[in-house]
């Protein structure tokens, strides 16, 4: 039997963006706005992405802070209205007239996971009624027998006991509160889960539990992931498509193996010189030069273009865009024209 | 003789439901130029552990009982004003958050001028031709022009920079880290990592490097203290405790690290969590998560003892009986 989850040949986009892009106006102060006649300046935090989430897959979106993946979850899942470029959700276009999906519909469908397990819980519930919220909301029990069968199912799928129910978030470790998290966010039965750094607040040994669990629903129960983090080896333990974002935008798109055995993008490059080296291989690494640039003043042409090995006149003028290279997709002129080893 | 020694130290937090114990009759040394890290779980005890020896242990946080000696000297019980002349001219400290050690309102040329005259004889004009060149040697570009900015005009690590710089002003034998790069980004953080490491063997400094993350000790340490729920779990070179971990604890918490030269679907990881200080169990404190508890386990708290290899040594019943035989 072939499971359409699981084939990638044969699995489709459940999620598409196409040039997805969030600016931000920032404020500036009154006068200086009169006296300048600068218009407000405005923070790119996003800007062009492009990509498609297969159904029953991960997309695991990493990059360095404030490059924008924060921004990229909030658009998704309808917190922020995109300045430019949609939102395909199962092929049909989210948020405009006339078409299928209007954002209550594709509520119940995707849920979001937030790293703080702290402050994302209403520390006045009882952990019951914050599970059982969405399935309320969404009107998904037919009863109250139902409704508290749902929410002990939910409790053991992620690890807890129902008798842990009735108990209040400050009861809990960090770890058991993100489990709460995660069955709050699946009790609506959703396809499509965001994942925003939701193991960074977590020590090592706690992480590979909640790892394990999202792995385990993803099988269980079909799931599709986005997943944000800065952690180079946890997206890579999670994920099945890997973007590397920089400053609002994104350098390299490519399968997990590809990304990690063959790196094209000279920022991909750098950030995996950074993993440590946890087998004490020794193995030699380029030394990391400079820092983010400020993202209200980004750099001309390729914005990683300042701290590249590789660049050229052309990388200072002129913005790279996504193209294709074997089975990545490379925003690099240098890897375009060929320059790179 | 051993740059820094402590000895039976044990922390105490007096509350009014009884004593809470957050660091108990751990012992370990660093010697000069030695990068020791002390890894370990969120509440494990490394910053207190950090905190005491540079004598700012909060109220009602207090020793115990202990001792810790630095070049001999007993350093634990000075009176404030003998501790502080210590810390900044014998011991330097980096913490987490670089705006703890830099006050917002002075330039940091100021600062640094500051702190260098007050721990050396040199003049004001000479401390800040100091100034610059420390600020070159832990890589701030255009020093001399940097020196008048102040500390909101840099970004993160470049004020992580500055910290260290402040540090190393009295030349110390002894930095103490407590997660300098846990703020930080990546990239930034693995240039902080192969500054502190280059700063350490230039000037043969020691620095105790205090992290929950063991991708940076195992950039920098020499040798590694794993601490578990206020005791020191184990101890010994990088390369053994990282590669031929002894206690159950550090085995599985090297398991639970995921890492790119391995495809797995699932990780192995450690059943629960480490326990609050005030349910800390009865034996060893690791007892109810450990794969391999025996009876003793449950009844007798393991001290540290040798494992076979004669640097390494754990707190761990399964090693009771075992000696150095070589
Ligand atoms: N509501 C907002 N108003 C103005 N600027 C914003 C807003 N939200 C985010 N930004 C800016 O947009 C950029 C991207 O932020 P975002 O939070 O998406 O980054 P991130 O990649 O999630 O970073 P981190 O790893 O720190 O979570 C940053 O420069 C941030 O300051
Ligand atoms: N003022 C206090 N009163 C009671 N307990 C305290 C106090 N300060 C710290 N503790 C406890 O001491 C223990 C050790 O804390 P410490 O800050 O050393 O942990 P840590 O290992 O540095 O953890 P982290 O990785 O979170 O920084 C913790 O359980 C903490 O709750
Ligand atoms: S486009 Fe140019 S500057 Fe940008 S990464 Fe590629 S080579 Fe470097
Ligand atoms: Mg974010
Ligand atoms: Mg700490």
């Amino acid at each position: 039997m072939t499971d359409p989850y699981q084939d990638p040949l044969t699995s489709s986009p459940l999620l598409e963006v196409r040039d997805l892009s969030k600016y931000f106006a920032l404020s500036s102060r009154w006068l200086s706005r009169i006296f300048t006649r600068q218009p407000r300046p405005v923070l790119k935090a996003i800007d062009g992405l492009s990509f498609q989430i297969l159904r029953g897959q991960t997309f695991g979106l990493v990059g360095e802070s404030g490059c924008g993946k924060s921004t990229v979850a909030r658009v998704i899942v309808g917190l922020y209205a995109p300045t430019r470029g949609e939102i395909l959700f199962e092929g049909q276009f989210v948020n405009q007239r006339n078409h299928r999906f209007s954002r209550a519909s594709l509520h119940s469908r995707m849920q979001m996971i937030f790293q703080d397990p702290y402050a994302s819980l209403d520390t006045r519930w009882r952990v019951r009624d914050i599970i059982a919220e969405p399935i309320r909301a969404f009107k998904l029990a037919q009863s109250r027998a139902a409704l508290r069968n749902r929410v002990a199912e939910l409790l053991l799928q992620v690890g807890l006991s129902p008798s842990d129910g009735g108990k209040y978030p400050h009861e809990f470790s960090g770890g058991q509160r993100q489990r709460i998290s995660i069955a709050r966010a699946i009790s609506s039965n959703p396809d499509f889960l965001v994942c925003d750094e939701p193991t960074s607040a977590l020590d090592v040994s706690v992480q590979a539990q909640i790892l394990n669990l999202i792995k385990e629903l993803q099988r269980r129960l079909g799931l599709t992931y986005l997943f944000i983090s800065h952690n180079l080896a946890v997206v890579h333990h999670i994920s099945d498509h890997v973007g590397v974002m920089y400053l609002g935008r994104l350098c390299e798109v490519a399968p997990k193996r590809i990304l990690f055995s063959q790196p094209q993008h000279p920022y991909t490059r750098m950030l995996l010189d950074t993993i440590p080296d946890l087998s004490l291989t020794g193995r030699k690494r380029q030394p990391v030069t400079g820092e983010v640039p400020n993202p209200i003043n980004p750099p001309s042409g390729c914005p990683f273009h300042p701290r590249c090995p590789v660049t050229n006149e052309r990388c200072q003028v002129e913005q790279p865009h996504p193209g294709a290279s074997g089975e990545s997709m490379v925003a690099c002129h240098a890897v375009e024209e060929n320059r790179l080893q | 003789m051993a740059l820094l020694e402590v000895d039976r130290l044990r922390i105490e937090f007096p509350t009014r439901r009884g004593v809470l114990v957050a660091v108990d009759d751990i012992s370990f040394s660093i010697d000069q130029g030695e990068v020791l890290g002390v890894v370990g779980e969120s509440g494990a005890g490394k910053s207190i552990t950090g905190a005491a020896i540079i004598g700012l242990l909060e109220p009602p946080g207090q020793i115990a009982h202990g001792t810790i000696r630095l070049q001999g000297q007993q350093i634990n019980g000075l009176p404030n004003e003998a501790m502080r002349r210590i810390r900044g001219a014998k011991i330097g400290v980096i913490f987490q958050d670089p705006l703890t050690s830099l006050n917002p309102l002075y330039t940091i040329g100021r600062q640094l001028v500051q702190t260098i005259t007050t721990h050396t004889d040199l003049t004001t004009s000479q401390a800040r031709d100091r100034a610059i060149d420390l600020l070159n040697e832990v890589g701030i570009p255009a020093a001399k022009r940097r020196i008048d900015s102040y500390p909101h005009e840099f970004s993160g690590g470049m004020r992580q920079r500055v910290v260290i710089a402040l540090a190393l002003c009295a030349k110390p034998g002894l930095i103490i880290a407590d997660e300098p790069t846990t703020a930080l980004d990546v990239s930034i953080q693995a240039q902080i990592i192969s500054l502190l490491r280059r700063l350490c063997q230039e000037h043969r400094t020691a620095i105790m490097l205090i992290t929950h993350d063991m991708g940076v000790i195992a950039e920098t340490a020499d040798r590694v203290a794993v601490m578990y729920a206020g005791r020191i779990a184990e101890i010994g070179p990088l390369r053994d405790v990282v590669k031929n971990p002894k206690h159950p604890y550090t085995v599985g918490l090297m398991d639970s690290i995921p890492v790119i030269e391995e495809e797995n679907d699932e990780l192995a990881h450690i059943k629960g969590a480490m326990p609050g200080l005030q349910e800390i169990p009865l034996g060893c404190s690791f007892n109810p998560r450990c794969p391999d508890a025996f009876d003793q386990c449950r009844r007798e708290r393991p001290d540290l003892m040798p494992t076979g290899n004669p640097n390494q040594v754990a707190a761990c019943w399964k090693y009771d009986g075992t000696t150095n035989n070589d």
